[in-house]
């Protein structure tokens, strides 16, 4: 019924969750498209769970229901548990292997969950676990994980490949454009299409 | 015309260059602050532009500039607009000469606020413009066509975006800047700018008949519109009538509304076209209100018969659940889902390094039993470390400090306020506090800057919006002359001396304050700040927990062990913590 290729960005304040949407946003943009996107701000940025919902060939509002999500890319594997109810039957699921445990559960003395534990959680779902922190700490920087992770992600997006790669380039730091571009192709090469 | 892809606070400030703006004024509050911060990056092209001390300050600094002639815009959160309230509710009746827009950006929903306010009730109150966008590029256009009716009613005219649009983005087209500037020049006029009884009761009958025009205008601008369908319709308003484009059939009439007040005229002939209305529309039923009152004999299905909530943001999934239960389709339009149970939550979190967190030890420390009224800002956090009992706006720190105290309760009374909510209203409660003989202690956390909403300069930074340098302001001059005597500053990361300094204080009577002075660590950081981080010596940790108690998120607990993880910003207060001396700062690798 609806139009539009919907995706959700979920990760922690503070690992460029805004940036890859805005990636996808420029690659829209690129091929002249609609697009919308929301995201969190403000208060919550301190450390705090994010999302980001980028909304293609949208011409509504920036918000997607629950259970209707195409793509969810997760920056840590506790957020892809905490959001998996948005996607779709069938929709997929790109997680990057990475658990940043809450300050919470130290200090609540509550048994932190493993990450055995939390991959269990996303069993049944149709998700590939993408190791994006050493793809791109061997592309020249770990602060390209968002970018591998994207490029893992890449083979479901609706968009060109030239086009998502335009996106990178407007987005991240003129002197980290070779990096990200590596980090991005060497991201969609671990993932099978 | 250009396309880009564009935050809603960044199209709106594109906007207001494209509308020519000469005059910009604002404080920082979100959903609102990216307009200004995306303003200052083009400082030079703007005649005047500033972050103001408090809201009440930014409008009135834009109403004079107004007054000369200029084109004004002020920026505010909802919650602001309380604060700028006394002039803006006289300001309808003085009117203006130039373009005057109040971009007032509601929270529905609360993300970053204290409550759910709806700014339309305010701007109907002021008897002045609304315009409410639906989207993106409707925010755009709207600012620009604000500043034109402005102009054209001589009163300031309201902008009021939602979270969902001041924080989405979008594919948005864009104008041309303007290039010319206008210089302000004051023309005397009393009986419009002195507002005394025989002045302001003429004002307000003028006011009063400037409204059928402005409603007659609002329909002829398009900014409300309808398409007729059948004979049940929807009417929407803001980012809600985007959701409802969305969910609802198209045989269902549909009608937006986008500016206010609402001609009755042209409301009146939308609803007797049809048999059975949901009015959608977040927060107040304000156009609810207007259709009950126009309605004769039709259905009206809302909030005020429980088809909609009163509080919270819709979203499509909302309202197709609205017209299920009307009736107006027949299936459910979206899947149920069942969200994983009992993970754990990851709330923000102070910073690693965060200044506050010691405070706020040291604070539990020494004033065991004590009642701590705290404010608005990120330190507000320190609810989680149970150093926070009391928040209600800002500035009430130190207000609710002294109620507290001078209501007959013995307990310890500390309070604790930033540098920028201290200089936004909290200075007038400390003047009151000494004047009335308060007994309490007022710890100013100062991190130099407006930290929460994304770093903003304030009178304490030494810097101005545009980023001039400014003398910065002496928080502890100020302290004095309203009467302090106990004005003490200290590093909140020296532990030992921030523990002797409460002590100290503790047994001091009258209303006394501590300083705490650290720059934020976002800041300190991203200015080159290089600390080397901390480590726990494995052998020596007892796992104890106190440093994990301590809710710096650099310190984790694993197999009876505490460990230092890469968030480590080296502030060494942990290692004054450990009884057992086993945090210590790494040596160089």
């Amino acid at each position: 019924m609806k139009s539009s290729f919907d995706i959700m960005i979920v990760g922690i304040g503070g690992q460029g969750t805004i940036l890859a949407s805005n990636v996808l946003g420029e690659a829209c943009l690129v091929e002249g498209r609609s697009v919308r996107g929301a995201e969190t701000h403000g208060m919550a940025q301190r450390g705090g769970s994010v999302e980001s919902q980028i909304r293609i060939d949208c011409e509504f509002g920036p918000l997607i229901v629950p259970g209707t999500v195409d793509l969810l890319i997760a920056f840590d594997l506790l957020e892809a548990v905490r959001y998996r109810h948005y996607l779709k039957e069938g929709g997929e699921m790109i997680v990057n292997n990475q658990l940043v445990l809450p300050t919470s559960t130290f200090t609540s003395g509550q048994a932190p969950p493993t990450e055995d534990d939390i991959i269990g959680m996303l069993k049944g779902w149709k998700v590939s676990i993408v190791d994006a922190t050493a793809i791109a700490t061997a592309a020249g920087s770990p602060l390209a994980a968002n970018i591998a992770l994207l490029g893992a992600a890449s083979h479901t997006i609706p968009l060109g490949l030239e086009s998502l790669l335009e996106g990178v380039r407007r987005c991240v730091p003129k002197k980290t454009i070779p990096i990200n571009e590596k980090a991005f192709l060497d991201g969609r090469a671990a993932v099978n299409s | 015309m250009e396309r880009k892809y564009l935050l809603g606070n960044l199209a709106i400030a594109h906007a207001c260059r494209e509308a020519g703006v000469d005059f910009v004024s604002g404080y920082p509050g979100t959903p609102s602050s990216e307009v200004i911060e995306s303003l200052r990056t083009v400082a030079d092209e703007i005649p005047h532009l500033e972050w103001s001390v408090n809201e009440k300050v930014a409008y009135e600094n834009a109403l004079g500039a107004a007054w000369c002639g200029c084109r004004a815009l002020v920026t505010m959160k909802h919650v602001g607009v309380n604060v700028a309230a006394d002039p803006l509710m006289t300001s309808s009746y003085t009117g203006v000469t130039g373009g005057f827009v109040l971009l007032a950006a509601d929270d529905p929903f609360a993300h970053s606020s204290q409550n759910e306010q709806d700014s339309r009730i305010y701007a109907g109150f002021a008897k002045i413009p609304c315009i409410d966008p639906s989207g993106i590029q409707e925010a755009h256009d709207g600012i620009k066509r604000a500043f034109d009716l402005s102009e054209e009613f001589c009163l300031p005219v309201m902008v009021r975006p939602t979270t969902r649009i001041c924080h989405s983005k979008g594919d948005t087209g864009l104008g041309e800047l303007a290039t010319e500037h206008r210089q302000g020049t004051f023309t005397k006029n009393p009986r419009q700018y002195v507002v005394i009884p025989a002045h302001t009761r003429i004002l307000h009958k003028l006011l009063n008949e400037k409204q059928s025009g402005i409603k007659k205008r609002l329909i002829e601008e398009g900014f409300n519109t309808h398409v007729i369908r059948g004979k049940k319709a929807v009417i929407a308003g803001g980012i809600s009538a985007a959701y409802a484009r969305e969910v609802v059939p198209d045989d269902i009439s549909i009608a937006t509304i986008s500016a206010y007040p609402i001609d009755e005229e042209w409301l009146r002939a939308f609803v007797s076209e049809h048999t059975e209305i949901l009015v959608i529309e977040e927060m107040m039923p304000v156009i609810e209100g207007a259709v009950l009152e126009v309605a004769c004999g039709q259905t009206i299905y809302g909030k005020k018969n429980g088809y909609l909530p009163y509080e919270g943001e819709f979203s499509p999934a909302l309202i197709a659940g609205a017209l299920k239960k009307t009736g107006f389709i027949s299936e459910e339009r979206y899947p149920a889902v069942t969200p994983a149970e009992n993970l754990p939550v990851r709330p923000p979190i102070l910073c690693a390094g965060c200044m506050h967190r010691s405070t706020f030890y040291a604070m539990k420390k020494v004033f065991k039993d004590g009642i701590f009224p705290s404010d608005i800002g990120c330190y507000t956090l320190g609810l989680q470390l149970g150093a926070v009992d009391t928040t209600i706006c800002m500035g009430a720190s130190i207000t609710i400090a002294s109620g507290i105290n001078l209501s007959g309760e013995e307990r310890d009374v500390v309070c604790t306020i930033g540098d920028s909510t201290f200089l936004h209203t909290g200075v007038n409660g400390l003047i009151n506090a000494v004047y009335n003989g308060a007994d309490m202690v007022v710890v100013i956390l100062d991190n130099r800057i407006t930290a929460m909403t994304g770093h903003q300069p304030n009178p304490n930074t030494g810097k101005t919006a545009c980023g001039v340098s400014s003398i910065p302001l002496s928080l502890e001059s100020l302290c004095r002359s309203c009467g302090v005597s106990f004005v003490e500053t200290v590093d909140p990361y020296d532990l030992t001396l921030l523990l002797d300094t409460m002590k100290k204080a503790k047994e001091e009577k009258g209303v006394r304050v501590i300083i705490a002075r650290q720059p934020c660590i976002i800041v300190a950081k991203r200015e080159g700040l290089k600390r080397r981080r901390f480590m726990i010596e494995q052998e020596t940790c007892t796992g104890c927990q106190l440093c994990v108690k301590y809710g710096c998120p650099a310190i984790e607990f694993h197999d009876e062990k505490a460990f230092i993880n890469d968030l480590c910003s080296g502030c060494a207060v942990c290692a004054d913590i450990c009884p057992a001396g086993a945090i210590r700062r790494e040596v160089k690798r």
